[in-house]
């Protein structure tokens, strides 16, 4: 089954890299035109110059459009983009897989394990979304409030397309065709020990189905791994989590006892797989019926959890090539 | 009483707070109207003087909202629009105090005098989306049916859900008056006057560090209008009324051609509090929070309602800037000009560095 998987997987990198045309593609460089090279790079370099003062001259005068979420998608594709995009190629070497199906222009639900101490994986998925799926999507991620709460980190959620994940919210987003990503474990996910990694946490209640099964969107399970080796956790001191009204203080090999040196997460390999899409529209009726939502949920939380085993066996080595 | 709009203009109406800009305009605009028989501005102090040319057309008596109840038998009052709010406190004209007063006990007053007025139809009451409060937790945007999370630190915003708590009791007890409750956004335009409009007139502008708040605001002339239509047709219930559309607070400050300062949040209520004792400005707690926050309102049930659609909330700032454009610091031309210095720049480095080589 693995065979013909991988094949696909590998036919829609070649796709989506053709899709994707990387700033590196200079055909005349490959191509040997030498004379030409120099003349050109320098064309490169001032077409690049005038982009540049011309994104600045529209930043300050505030010629740009936000959305009521907050969502500022020039700001996102020039800046935010462009960095995550390092981290996610050039430091953790991520392969995603199943983008097949993830909609290219209607609403999903995007449900993922989460980890990895600071939530770095729910931006790596919105940067593969973006990246390699053919249209470009942006995911719109649902914080803990948490998040809301602390100036500076509240509006870089706020306009790279988030918001607080709250069922008002996410369903006006589901509503308006957007994708929208959201991690039913929150910190019991991201604040877990290293010896827990890749063991699926509690649901919670299920917020995230009824709000699916409310505007009828499909619920799309994603697993990822390499998230758990960013920052492993080796200790949780309490006490000070509590002073300093954190859900927890991590203790890792590296934090707190190199500073800020700490902070540079783990190059760890990543596997993004998208499942299939389970589809809720035939069962908008039954957003507040207990039952259906729980056993959504767990079906949601199986598939991420199988779909975890299975990558896992494909990575033996977490920091592999 | 079909919802939808059906046309019922009233005979007899009364306005309050009238000698101040909304109320002036409102009751000028409803007596221009040939529909309507009588307009009667209520208010206890003299028009100012920018306004009182506009009351023309208008009976004005002197008193305050409180004490209409004799008025209202009298002249066989069918509509009351209620505006006199304040949603600032004015420390020449006693502060907090009297602002709680006119807001709170005037608007009790008003409604217990419109419940006992037999031939009331109508009553419309001036709102603000102030009555959503200012959490972490609050989502992004605010539909009517949406519940206050805390009660709000400002007093204005606490003052607007005590108001609409009694507009609620008016409703249970008189079930027979169409009560129309108008949920404004800040206002701005080319000629109000606002505490917002005086802030974006700043040139150097006070924010507040790592926090840009989404911000709506409502052209005045579409107030109006709103305002208008809640008097001639019937239009029960509680609407949001804002400008489609959002401006983020940084984005709007150097629209308007301002250079925005960050302050830090801890110290800043303190700061308020201070700057209020001694006398400096009018900005509360409700305008922190605000900026902290944000507020963006759906305006969809207004929309379906009404059958209007407010002017965008960047049109509508556009308009403020036009009228306000000779105060800015940074120019869109200056803007463009410093782009093609430096673009000219590099061209002439560039061409030089060729010639020699």
């Amino acid at each position: 089954m693995t065979g013909p998987q991988e094949e696909q997987r590998d036919e829609g990198h070649l796709v989506n890299g053709f899709a994707v045309p990387p700033l590196d593609a200079r055909p005349a460089a490959r191509n040997g035109h030498h004379p030409a090279v120099a003349e050109q790079a320098g064309d490169v370099w001032d077409r690049r110059v005038a982009s540049g003062l011309a994104f600045l001259r529209r930043r300050l005068a505030g010629d740009y459009e936000v959305d009521e979420f907050g969502f500022d998608p020039e700001l996102t594709e020039a800046v935010f983009h462009p960095l995550l995009r390092r981290l996610y190629r050039d430091w953790f070497r991520t392969e995603v897989s199943g983008l097949e199906n993830v909609p290219a222009d209607s609403a999903g639900l995007v449900v993922g394990n989460h980890s990895g101490t600071v939530a770095l994986d729910a931006l790596i998925l919105s940067t593969a979304l973006h990246h390699e799926h053919p249209a470009h999507r942006y995911l719109r991620l649902l914080g803990a409030d948490l998040v809301f709460r602390m100036p500076v980190v509240s509006e870089i959620a706020r306009k790279t397309g988030g918001t607080v994940a709250c069922n008002p919210d996410a369903e006006r987003l589901l509503r308006g065709g957007e994708l929208v990503g959201v991690f039913p474990e929150g910190f019991k996910g991201v604040g877990k020990l290293y010896a827990e990694r890749y063991k699926l946490q509690r649901f919670g209640r299920g917020g995230f189905v009824s709000a699916a099964l409310r505007t009828g969107t499909p619920i799309i399970p994603v697993a990822i791994v390499g998230g758990e080796e960013i920052y492993p956790m080796l200790a949780d001191i309490k006490p000070l989590a509590r002073l300093l009204k954190l859900p927890y203080f991590p203790v890792t090999p590296t934090f707190p006892w190199l500073g800020p040196l700490g902070m540079v997460p783990l190059p760890s390999k990543w596997l993004i797989e998208f499942c299939p899409p389970i589809p809720t529209a035939h069962l908008t009726d039954s957003a507040d019926d207990p039952l259906v939502v729980f056993n959504l949920a767990d079906q949601v939380r199986e598939t991420i959890q199988q779909t975890l085993h299975k990558l896992l066996a494909r990575r033996p080595d977490p920091f592999g090539p | 009483m079909t919802p939808g709009g059906s046309s019922s203009p009233p005979g007899v109406v009364v306005v309050t707070g009238v000698s101040r800009y909304l109320g002036a305009h409102v009751a000028a605009r409803l007596a221009a109207d040939p529909r309507i028989d009588r307009v009667i501005g209520v208010d206890v102090p003299d028009p100012t003087p920018e306004v009182s040319g506009l009351l023309a057309g208008v009976e004005r008596v002197r008193v305050d909202a409180g004490a209409v109840g004799g008025l209202l038998a009298d002249l066989d009052v069918d509509t009351v629009v209620h505006l006199a709010l304040v949603s600032a406190p004015d420390t020449q004209q006693g502060g907090r105090a009297a602002m709680k007063e006119q807001n709170v006990i005037g608007t009790m007053q008003l409604l217990a005098a419109c419940q006992r007025a037999p031939r009331l139809r109508k009553l419309v009451v001036r709102s603000s989306t102030a009555a959503y409060g200012a959490s972490f937790r609050d989502p992004a945007v605010f539909t009517e049916e949406t519940e206050p999370r805390e009660v709000p630190r400002g007093g204005f915003g606490r003052d607007i859900l005590d108001i609409e708590g009694y507009v609620r009791g008016f409703r249970r007890r008189r079930p027979d008056v169409t009560a129309t409750v108008l949920r404004f956004a800040p206002f701005i335009g080319s000629t109000a006057d606002t505490t917002l409009t005086r802030y974006f007139s700043l040139p150097v502008v006070p924010t507040i560090f790592g926090r840009d708040a989404r911000l709506q605001f409502l052209h005045f002339d579409d107030a109006l209008e709103v305002l208008h239509r809640s008097v001639t047709e019937d239009h029960p219930g509680t609407y949001n009324v804002a400008g489609p559309g959002v401006l983020a607070l940084s984005q709007a400050i150097r629209r308007a051609g301002r250079v925005a300062v960050p302050v830090l949040e801890p110290g800043l209520s303190g700061g308020v509090a201070l700057a209020r004792t001694l006398g400096y400005g009018r900005y509360g707690l409700d305008q922190v929070d605000l900026f902290v926050h944000g507020r963006v309102v759906d305006i969809s049930r207004l929309e379906q309602e009404f059958s209007f659609t407010p002017r965008s909330t960047a049109a509508a700032f556009d308009d403020f800037i036009r009228a306000h454009h000779g105060r800015a610091l940074i120019t869109r031309e200056h803007l463009a000009a410093a782009e093609q210095a430096v673009l000219d720049g590099i061209r002439q480095v560039r061409a030089a560095a060729r010639e020699r080589s």
